[in-house]
């Protein structure tokens, strides 16, 4: 099956039908669902402490949904309009941009107490212009992303790698941007179940000092 | 978009890292939508918030209900809380623009939407 990142970018692939499509398919939007929830659970806050999370790639809200669910206030941007045309109609509860995450974050430092990101950061890895280099993009991205995080923070992506290498080129970028952390696998046995997580830790948590 | 996160967002033009926040509205249209107070999440974003522009910013739209200094009992003062909540989490900027104060881009809002995308040149 080919990969719906190699056939086009994201926002000629979620497309206004597509886009409905998507949002509309019960199966795929249960999946997603849980694999925020999974997500949401991997950020470690603290039970019944409200946070201010940001949401790469939010598409039509269906993780901000999840993220409401825990008590949480979402913030998020997705590249693709159709998509967010969409949350627009679903009354998603958290502040929607229209943004690229490979041309970085636009988010004052320590501004988020987590960041969850659901099937978008294989997408970062593409080169859908000429002008488009996938390592400068994630660095781009790493780098602002890490700023824009609380000290302490996590941040939680479930993807699809497409590779080892893809896996290598990831990891190594987010920790020459600052970040520690390691891949999850949940249900490593599984060839359809199976599910990666990047847990991401911006640093260690400063007590008793107020975040810059 | 409400104005919590307006308070939270920066240029991020190549090269524009000083002086530009907070970006400066023009001809926004808001809305009040109402939302569940929410204490401890305000309590949390006390030491995040840059209260000075935030202020600044509501001034600029009419907005009168904020002291011009935090108290220094915000986190259990009530009423501060609520006149936060009512500012930040339920007025929202529908359309308009915000302006670098730097380097003059333009992000345009739309929908409730800002659009945050850069030209190549820009990145
Ligand atoms: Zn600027």
């Amino acid at each position: 099956m080919s990969r719906p990142e190699h056939q086009a970018p994201p926002e000629i692939i979620y497309g206004g039908d597509e886009a409905k499509k998507y949002t509309g398919n019960s199966r795929i939007a249960a999946i997603q669902a849980e694999m925020a929830s999974r997500a949401v659970e991997l950020l470690n806050l603290p039970e019944g402490s409200p946070g201010y999370i940001l949401d790469v790639g939010c598409g039509s809200g269906l993780s901000g949904e999840v993220l409401e669910e825990y008590g949480h206030i979402w913030v998020g941007f997705d590249i693709a309009p159709a998509m967010l045309e969409v949350a627009l109609e679903q009354e998603a509860s958290g502040d929607l941009f229209l943004q690229d995450a490979g041309q970085g974050m636009a988010f004052r430092p320590g501004t988020f107490d987590g960041c969850i990101s659901i099937s978008v950061l294989q997408w970062l890895c593409n080169a859908d212009k000429a002008s488009h280099h996938p390592k400068a993009r994630l660095i781009r991205f790493f780098s602002t992303l890490y700023s824009s995080l609380k000290r302490g923070a996590r941040a939680i992506f479930q993807f699809y790698p497409e590779n080892d290498d893809q896996i290598q080129l990831i990891m190594g970028v987010a920790v020459r941007c600052g970040f520690e952390g390691g891949l999850v696998v949940d249900y490593p046995n599984s060839r359809k179940a199976k599910k990666f997580y990047l847990c991401l830790f911006a640093g260690q948590e400063v007590q008793g000092v107020k975040q810059q | 978009m409400r104005l919590i996160t307006h308070n939270m967002l920066q240029c991020h033009v190549k090269g524009c890292n000083a002086n530009n926040f907070p970006l400066d509205f023009q001809d926004v249209s808001l809305e009040q939508q109402e939302a569940e107070l929410n204490e401890d999440f305000l309590r949390n974003m006390l030491g995040k918030i840059e209260y000075g522009a935030l202020v600044a910013t509501c001034l600029k739209l009419n907005i009168t209900d904020l002291p011009s200094t935090m108290p220094a009992d915000a986190n259990t003062n009530e009423e501060f809380l609520q006149a936060l909540h009512r500012v930040m989490l339920e007025t929202h900027v529908i359309s308009g623009k915000m302006v670098c104060p730097n380097c003059s881009h333009i992000y345009i809002i739309r929908d409730g939407i800002p659009n945050m995308l850069l030209a190549e040149h820009e990145v």
